[in-house]
């Protein structure tokens, strides 16, 4: 009894594990990558010493971050401190055992796929709180505060263009979701949706022009002011997961997850998981340009965009694409 | 099945451990997140009990709303605990009767509940297993129970303008940011170019 139990844990450990650590390593390549684009939109190099093309330069940050003492300010409550970065960066690593990186290429697949990525996603706000409540100084706990507003409000648009996905879905599968989309990719029939989705997936991973919560002009580093040493690395790859994890959620539900763009010979010879990771990249190439090319919102700005722009268009498609299925019969039931 | 078991007693020893820490702690902060770790156990429970939707519902709607904005008021309020403490035995008539009653509820409720086969029929409507959780709950939500569902979506309207209104204050002359019209300002507006004869300049009307 207890071996069959030892053995089910013992697999699904090397399971979890054999999709945390090739995360974890992306999350480290991608952060070159942004530097980098970055860095060539400036005109500058960008990180280029280490290791062929710079290409260990994370590595080499985080051993630096590894071997700093790691400061606990004297008047903050050092289990929530502690805690904070920890919540961040499990969070951002949860929620990829839902992504299908092909038909039956999965850690987990739930009837409720699409809920689960979206409640994982809005728990990420605990994190950035809980490290600007604890830190006990006033930079952290205005833009905590930043964060907290702007995460909720954006999660709202976020969720109805979910909502406009799932109509012509029908299913809270994640692999559905991408197999309805053998036709025809979503992004191109919701166009205007995958725009706010995106815009929206800016907003919640804090990501500029909406960096707002870690503003250094004005707050210092925002909630990551008083954390050093690991706990900030923490943060900061807790961040980029969270930001990969953004753009595989945008190539999964309008992108076509793992298909490939033309079902033909040549293109259906490159195994699932590629096209993912291609898509996901692609996304993420986007991500690091609007962070080179775009100026900062303004506070009131940002809760304008997200509260009288966002959330009636969004909702205004809902009823125009719920309408349109209706009237001309096609809405799917299984 | 024992692993099953195991767990789900797991999840609701936390449950429990949590509530009674969000009514024992001394800091109001740490209150509400164990208040959180209460829901998100919950959650997990009704995942147990093979009620997907309802566990990712209560982590997206009381986790990831609710207790964020119960967090936010908690720590912008400044509580004084020596003030909140001087107070204490003028609350216990209060509290002890609030007690009572809930203790002679607690009663009633153990005391019928062998006879609740009589009173309440447990379930009309058939449980199918083709339908997931997420459909059978929509159509029942959808359909029987429609009108109490619109409804309760207007109470909640109600709620939300009257907030509004009470925290509303109009403030005259307020500059407000006109993006439009930002946006839409041309070169010609606002920049003009002349050529100024000396010892005569020019005429700005403003």
């Amino acid at each position: 009894m207890l071996n069959v139990y030892l053995n089910i844990i013992f697999s699904d450990s090397l399971k979890i594990l054999s999709l945390v650590i090739p995360v974890l390593i992306a999350v480290a390549m991608i952060v070159w990558v942004d530097r980098r684009v970055w860095g060539l939109v400036q005109l500058r190099r960008g990180p280029n010493v280490v290791g062929p093309f710079g290409l260990l330069q994370t590595v080499a940050d985080a051993l630096k971050y590894i071997f700093k003492e790691i400061i606990i300010p004297a008047g903050s409550n050092k289990i929530i401190f502690i805690l904070a970065p920890v919540v961040t960066m499990s969070l951002a690593l949860l929620s990829w055992a839902v992504i299908p990186f092909g038909e039956d290429i999965y850690l987990t697949n739930i009837n409720v796929g699409v809920l689960y990525l979206f409640a994982v996603s809005s728990l990420s706000v605990y994190g950035i709180i809980m490290a600007g409540w604890a830190s006990n100084s006033k930079y952290p706990f205005l833009g905590a505060l930043r964060s907290a507003a702007q995460m909720v409000s954006y999660e709202v648009s976020i969720g109805f263009v979910i909502v406009t996905v799932l109509l012509c879905v029908g299913s809270l599968n994640l692999v559905d979701i991408v197999i309805a989309q053998k036709k025809v990719w979503f992004a191109v029939p919701l166009f205007p949706m995958f725009i706010i989705f995106f815009i929206s997936a800016l907003a919640e991973t804090n990501r500029p022009p909406f960096d707002l919560p870690e503003a250094e002009a004005e707050l210092v580093s925002g909630y990551q002011t008083e954390y050093s040493g690991m706990m900030y690395a923490l943060f900061w790859l807790g961040e980029y997961a969270n930001i990969l994890l953004m753009c595989a959620m945008g190539s999964v539900l309008f992108l076509g997850g793992w298909l490939s763009p033309i079902d033909l010979y040549p293109f259906n010879l490159i195994p699932t998981p590629l096209w993912l990771i291609f898509k996901i990249f692609i996304l993420f190439i986007a991500f690091a340009l609007i962070k080179a090319i775009v100026p900062r919102y303004r506070y009131d700005q940002l809760m304008r965009l997200g509260w009288k722009v966002f959330l009636p268009i969004s909702l205004a498609w809902v009823v125009i694409v719920s309408g349109f299925l209706v009237y001309f019969k096609k809405v799917p039931i299984n | 099945m024992l692993a099953h078991a195991l767990v789900f007693y797991l999840f609701s020893f936390i449950t429990i451990a949590s509530s009674l820490a969000v009514i024992s702690a001394r800091n109001t902060i740490h209150a509400v997140f164990f208040l959180i770790l209460d829901f998100v156990s919950v959650s997990c429970l009704f995942i147990m009990m093979g009620a997907e939707y309802l566990g990712m519902l209560t982590l997206i709607v009381y986790v990831g709303a609710v207790a964020v904005l119960f967090l936010f008021v908690v720590m912008m309020l400044n509580v004084n605990f020596k003030e909140l403490k001087s107070g204490f035995l003028g609350y216990v008539p209060f509290g002890a009767f609030i007690g009572i009653v809930l203790l002679i509820e607690i009663g009633i409720m153990l005391g019928t509940w062998r006879y609740k086969d009589k009173f309440i029929k447990t379930s009309e409507i058939e449980i199918d297993n083709d339908f997931s959780n997420t459909e059978a709950i929509g159509n029942v939500l959808y359909t029987d129970y429609l009108h109490y569902f619109q409804i309760s979506g207007l109470i909640l309207l109600v709620a939300m303008i009257g907030a509004i209104l009470l925290t509303f204050r109009r403030k005259d002359n307020l500059k407000r940011q006109d993006i439009t019209k930002q946006v839409s300002r041309e070169r010609a507006d606002g920049v003009l170019l002349s050529e100024i004869e000396s010892f005569k300049g020019v005429k700005l009307n403003d």
